[in-house]
């Protein structure tokens, strides 16, 4: 079938019907109708009219803007109900969005009504080039390659090579800086461990007061942080903060399942979770107290705490890591140990096959 | 004084000396008499009987006759020996017991007690064992707060609030239709109260923990939150990505179709 069969030409009737290929006859162009605007003349000139009137308003706004920009005190304000808006910044954008939103309706609707109205036919045609573009095209770079002589000069070509090569170099030595390359030596001293140790006091986030068990009522939440936080600054607060957080809550403790294996983690229903999800790291406080679901807001995991912190939903792959907690001398909330599996999100050499049955 | 005596005999003294009488009773009086004040008092065992009363009336049937609680059956309700005073304040104050249906959450509607009979109410629960009493207006007055403690309270309110209620106190939801109630305009003393009995999927935030003053800067800090103008124009409730995104994909992506609908639309033909 040729081309011009297969689409139809414009203005023609009812075109041939391949009834393997194209089993619904091809209809053919629609048949072209004048605008209202190409054969009324006063219609013409309105539109006219109207197009000059959205270009016209252009230089209007565009003048409004620059006054508003000396004349209007930074410092006033328009009340609009509940809503307050600063007088100047509200008039910079309505002048200068609409007379943007004009000069473009203006010229939408000039193109519309009065620009010249015919149809055309763009047919379609395969993507590759043409034999004779390819052989030009190959001639042309045979001539540069011979030109440049580096076919009997190739001292040139192989310095070049190495050059492009080593030139990278300085790029890659740069990307050092993204971290410490992850040693097993390395991670066990950043993330696979945290500023956690025998006997460091749990307490609050943000007034770092020590908590005593009997303070804490069933039910109770408590977000809190190791005290020996408050000794660092900067970067490494900041750093030993993410993975440190965690959370201590209080349950009936007829309501809790301790695995065999975290015996003694406890103190009378008392539990420390860390408060990091397991997930990609969001920090964790939306705790329901009588449920005793723990969710991320960020990806809907749920880990029930009442059940040594195992994923009840949602996309986390591992249950929250527990601190073991015992009291002190004075008897406030201290830390048996460190977490016994690294708390925070999964990477790429963690190994979870242990995490649920791991034992001090 | 011979202005007085010699104007004894006025026919208007004798009414003059009775309300000079009367109201120097009356100053004496409000000097020594206690404030009439209604509150809910463990030790007013006739408090206690009409909160006894009432409770059988409205609140047996899911927390049982002596507020035992029931965990089984088609009807629950929590025990509520040690919930406290401050609990009862707070549920029934703000009308959301007693629930009127089964239901994941207990929503807000009108109270229909009065306040001597959540006081009774209150003195009743609080008598069946030690828990949260109601605080004193003192503890919520958030009057002369310094600048900071106000940031103090917005650090308190980020670190133990906001993964719940929301960064601006908007609310927010929880699973299985629970939510986490909006905190705007809300009595200052009920959010005091819901920290300290820690109401529904609410943790409890005891005053060891939060101590009273932490609370009063949480407090002041929403306050001073919610009396700031939107400078920014539309908040859209606050809510961050989910009412922006809305807005963005309805309204301007609405009319950049729009848009492109008239650009591309054939316009009026001459026939």
């Amino acid at each position: 079938m040729s081309e011009d069969t297969a689409h139809g030409k414009p203005g023609s009737e009812v075109a041939t019907v391949d009834e393997e290929r194209y089993p619904v006859p091809d209809p053919g162009l629609e048949p072209h109708l004048p605008r209202l605007t190409d054969v009324d003349e006063r219609a013409a000139d309105r539109a006219t009219r109207q197009v000059a009137t959205f270009f016209g308003l252009v230089p209007v706004l565009a003048i409004g803007f620059a006054v508003v920009y000396f004349a209007v005190p930074g410092d006033s304000y328009l009340d609009f109900g509940p809503l307050r808006a600063n007088t100047r910044n509200l008039l910079l954008g309505l002048t200068f969005g609409l007379a943007l939103l004009f000069l473009g309706v203006g010229a939408v609707h000039w193109a519309r009504k009065l620009m010249d109205d015919h149809e055309m036919i763009d047919y379609r045609h395969g993507a590759a080039s043409s034999d004779d573009d390819k052989n030009y095209m190959l001639t042309e770079l045979d001539k540069v390659v011979d030109e440049s002589k580096i076919t009997r000069r190739k001292i040139i070509g192989r310095t070049l090579l190495a050059a492009l090569a080593t030139i990278l170099l300085p790029m890659l030595v740069g990307l050092a800086d993204l971290g410490p390359w992850p040693t097993k030596k390395k991670r066990a001293e950043t993330i696979e461990r945290t500023i956690w140790a025998p006997g460091v006091r749990v307490v609050n986030d943000v007034t770092f007061l020590p908590i005593k068990p009997e303070s804490i009522e069933i039910g109770q939440l408590i977000n809190s942080e190791p005290a020996n936080l408050q000794e660092l600054e900067g970067s490494e607060y900041q750093i030993e903060k993410a993975k440190a957080a965690v959370i201590v809550v209080r349950m009936d403790p007829n309501d809790i399942t301790i695995p065999p294996t975290r015996e003694g983690w406890n103190i009378g229903g008392i539990l420390c979770y860390s408060k990091i999800c397991t997930h990609v790291g969001c920090p964790i406080s939306l705790w329901e107290q009588q449920t005793h679901h723990l969710l991320c807001p960020c990806h809907q995991s749920t880990f029930d705490l009442a059940d040594a912190g195992k994923v009840v939903f949602g996309p986390a792959n591992r249950p929250l890591p527990q601190l073991p907690i015992a009291l002190d001398s004075e008897g406030y909330i201290v830390a048996q140990r460190d977490f016994l599996v690294p708390p925070g999100p999964s990477f790429f050499e963690r190994d979870s096959r242990y995490d649920t049955t791991v034992t001090m | 004084m011979r202005l007085l005596s010699s104007r004894r005999r006025h026919p208007a003294a004798k009414a003059l000396l009775l309300v000079a009488g009367l109201f120097m009773m009356g100053a004496l009086y409000s000097v020594i008499a206690p404030p009439a004040q209604v509150s809910a008092d463990t030790g007013n065992s006739q408090q206690i009987a009409e909160g006894k009363a009432l409770f059988a009336v409205g609140c047996a049937s899911c927390h049982g006759l002596n507020g035992e609680g029931q965990v089984n059956g088609t009807i629950q309700g929590p025990p509520l020996a040690g919930v406290g005073a401050a609990a009862v304040d707070f549920q029934v104050g703000s009308g959301r017991m007693p629930m009127a249906k089964p239901g994941p959450q207990a929503p807000v509607k009108p109270n229909l007690y009065s306040e001597e009979e959540v006081a009774a109410l209150a003195a009743y629960v609080a008598s069946l064992g030690p828990g949260p009493a109601i605080p004193e207006p003192a503890a919520y007055d958030t009057s002369g707060l310094t600048d900071e403690e106000l940031a103090r309270g917005g650090e308190l309110f980020r670190t133990n609030c906001s993964a719940c209620h929301n960064f601006e106190g908007a609310g927010g939801a929880l699973p299985n239709g629970k939510y986490a109630p909006p905190l705007i305009g809300l009595d200052n003393k009920r959010v005091y109260e819901a920290m300290l009995t820690g109401p529904q999927q609410m943790p409890v935030f005891d005053d060891e923990v939060l101590r009273p003053e932490d609370k009063r800067a949480i407090i002041g800090y929403l306050e001073s939150l919610h009396e700031r103008p939107t400078d920014g124009g539309l908040a859209l409730g606050g809510l961050g990505p989910v009412s922006e995104g809305l807005w963005a994909w309805i309204i301007g992506l609405g009319s950049l179709i729009f848009f492109a609908m008239w650009i591309a639309a054939k316009g009026v033909k001459a026939k």
